[in-house]
């Protein structure tokens, strides 16, 4: 395993190089071979673009299908292909690399460190991710096509799947590695390779957040590895882990599943909170409001996500003591969330707000996503529950704590650090675009999504009663919007990556990390090779 | 210690974390058996402990009796479909399976109830459903299920339907 001391051995002199596109490799052999921190932040980046593009087509395909009552362009199989690939595609796809891509430009530039502890292992994390999303997209072509048994993979549904389900467990485990070999550079870069003065409590909050989700990330996705190995091994080598008949139990996978899928939403929501907390602050003009509390009710939250997993399976049959201990876990969440949500108020209290693209980003992160974590709240009281389960209030709920949740972070830290990653300042009457036609076509989509859920209508079915058909056409409109929005996302993206306005090196005026204060825009190839010191 | 060496340190702990987390998922499997055992629940394969009460002679709860047999070649019927009980009664039904394949097969019957909380009323003391059943070629078999209904079923409950479906028992548990 290749070290930072060691990997730098060949990187003389670029203390003063200042050339952007230096590299020990022109052209694509770059891109393939690089261990630079920020080659690879961008390789995921782009990477998570693509899987985002391709899990939005696959939406809108969905949509499309819903947007009359009947079977208009796919049958009931290929609609369920859909949303199972979709689900995979956006979480472990879109949504998780992306914030690997932060973590990998931003961790090294904000604690002061050269890059990544482990280079080269940083470049095979990333080089899996295209072979297991390859696995997933060529499952289409399989006999019997794609798994159509949805993303959270239920026995025994799994088990009578064709060749597709067995690419597709092929790339979960391919996920989970690339996930935990990141998650584990992540720690050891936090943990050891700060700059001198950079104690645990003086990091970003961002870091923090990275530093948590990693853990995470360590203790859950293994958990998954072994419910999919299970799956396997029933599918072929005649275990019944799953099986009824043989001994088995269905249920036990829900169980293992969401002892892994619950954590995993936090994996995929902590570092959004992280994101929100650098751009708040830096528009606000104001430090960070309770920067401890905010650190203690990540970690808090972080514990709490592995003791809640039953609230996903409030209808299996559990005795009802099991369903109150996991109600009022559940509902424990509240607590450090709220901490975090109101520290985010008491952040902007008396601020000097401006109102640039990240910061409505921003903004819109903290209403929709307070507004799907209450109705994570509705769906925690058991009976409530029993009567949504499966409703399309819990799609409308999910989607608006992972789209305008993780989504909306993840949009705000692009617009925020795109200045710092490209040296060139993206324009902001545009951007303000992609941020109205986003946040509005968004709740087109799924807050109409609410009123269906109340009414009954049952999620991952083609087909719907006729009383439904007015809010799936307005949400099926909302989708093909957005999807439309997206494009002009990318537009914007390319457009600052080629002819941006020249970028100073603080853009931000309440921007107060290191990779504002201590380093040029667009930074150096190699920075921090030697490190500054923290006071 | 420099920092090259902390990281390796730090890397391969956190990789052992890793495996141990992976054979926690199937540690997961045991422990799931073990406190369905303790808690008294999913137990299709366990008799009931059933207690010794007075018959409830004021009351008649009807037992309608239903059978399936999911992809299995199997004929397999209860030989009557209902039976009148008191609550707190022995009594004893008796079901028909024969193998139309030539071959052997194992199959195991899952238990089902209307309505769903009727279930841990009704008692057995004796079912086929406890084990796998293995039947040659051709054979016939009657097998009988003695159970109680608990008295404190609840009042408004006047008739419980008993569902049994066969699995083929197919992988290692089939294989002898």
């Amino acid at each position: 395993m290749s070290s930072v001391a060691h990997d730098h051995a060949h990187a003389h002199d670029h203390a003063h190089d200042h050339d952007h596109h230096h590299g020990p490799y022109k052209g694509v052999m770059r891109w393939i071979t690089t261990t630079n921190h920020k080659d690879i932040g961008t390789l995921y980046l782009w990477f998570s673009f693509i899987m985002f593009s391709v899990g939005g087509l696959m939406a809108v395909g969905i949509r499309l299908e819903l947007f009359s009552p009947g079977l208009q362009y796919m049958d009931p199989d290929f609609f369920n292909q859909l949303t199972t690939m979709h689900g995979l595609i956006m979480v472990f796809g879109a949504i998780m690399p992306v914030f690997v891509g932060f973590a990998n430009w931003q961790i090294p530039m904000m604690i002061g460190a050269p890059d990544m502890a482990f280079a080269r292992l940083n470049n095979w994390s990333f080089w899996l991710l295209p072979f297991a999303a390859t696995l997933l997209v060529l499952s289409f072509f399989m006999p019997g096509g794609a798994p159509g048994v949805g993303w959270t993979m239920y026995a025994p549904l799994t088990v009578q799947m064709g060749v597709g389900m067995d690419l597709t467990i092929f790339a979960v485990h391919i996920l989970g590695m690339s996930s935990i070999l990141g998650s584990i550079n992540i720690i050891t870069t936090i943990l050891n390779m700060r700059a001198p003065g950079m104690t645990l409590m003086k990091m970003p909050l961002f870091v923090w957040t990275w530093l948590i989700t990693a853990y995470l990330l360590v203790a859950a996705m293994p958990v998954l590895a072994g419910a999919v190995t299970m799956t396997l091994t029933d599918r072929h080598f005649g275990t019944t882990f799953f099986n009824a008949a043989g001994g088995g139990d269905p249920v036990l996978y829900q169980h293992i599943f969401w002892f892994f899928g619950h954590p995993e939403v936090y994996i995929i929501a902590l570092p959004g909170f992280g994101v929100i907390s650098q751009v708040i602050p830096a528009f606000s003009r104001k430090p960070l409001f309770g920067y401890a509390s905010m650190v203690y009710a990540t970690a808090a939250i972080a514990i709490i996500s592995f003791i809640v997993w039953a609230h996903h399976m409030y209808t299996v049959g559990m005795p009802v003591t099991g369903q109150l201990f996991f109600m009022y876990a559940t509902m424990l969440v509240a607590v450090p969330t709220g901490v975090k949500v109101f520290n985010w108020v008491a952040t902007m209290w008396k601020g000097s707000l401006t109102f640039e693209t990240p910061m409505l980003f921003a903004l819109g992160f903290l209403f929709m996503f307070t507004l799907g974590g209450f109705t994570g709240l509705v769906l925690s009281i058991v009976p409530i529950d029993i009567q949504m389960h499966d409703t399309y209030y819990v799609v409308a709920h999910f989607h608006y704590v992972m789209v305008a949740g993780a989504l909306f972070a993840a949009f705000a830290g692009v617009y925020f650090w795109l200045p710092k990653w490209t040296g060139r300042m993206y324009n902001e009457t545009l951007g303000k675009w992609h941020f109205w036609l986003t946040l509005i076509f968004f709740n087109m989509i799924f807050f109409v999504q609410h009123f269906l859920g109340l009414a009954g209508m049952p999620r991952r079915i083609a087909d719907y009663p006729l009383m439904f058909e007015t809010w799936n056409k307005v949400s099926s409109i909302g989708a093909f919007g957005m999807g439309l929005a997206q494009i002009l996302f990318l537009y914007i993206v390319v457009k600052t990556i080629r002819s941006g306005e020249p970028a100073p090196q603080r853009p931000w005026e309440g921007a107060d990390s290191l990779e504002w204060t201590h380093l040029p825009t667009p930074p150096p190839y190699h920075t921090f090779e030697t490190q500054p010191i923290v006071k | 210690m420099n920092v090259t060496a902390e990281n390796r340190r730090l890397s391969r702990r956190l990789a052992i974390v890793a495996v141990g987390m992976f054979g926690f998922a199937f540690a997961l499997v045991p422990f799931y058996n073990q406190i369905c055992v303790a808690l008294g629940i999913n137990s299709i394969e366990r008799p009931d402990k059933v207690v010794n009460t007075q018959i409830d002679t004021s009351r008649t709860v009807t037992i309608e009796l239903d059978s399936n047999a999911h992809n299995l070649p199997w004929r397999f019927r209860p030989l009557v479909s209902e039976v009148k009980v008191h609550p707190g009664e022995i009594a004893m039904v008796e079901y028909e399976i024969v193998n139309m394949r030539e071959a052997p097969v194992t199959g195991q019957a899952v238990p089902s109830y209307g309505p769903q909380h009727a279930g841990e009323y009704f008692q057995k003391i004796e079912c086929f459903c406890f084990t796998h059943q293995t039947l040659a070629p051709g054979e016939t078999r009657r097998m009988p299920v003695v159970f109680v209904v608990d008295p404190k079923l609840p009042k408004d409950v006047s008739t419980i339907a008993v569902s049994y479906t066969f699995f083929e028992v197919a992988g290692r548990g089939g294989k002898t």
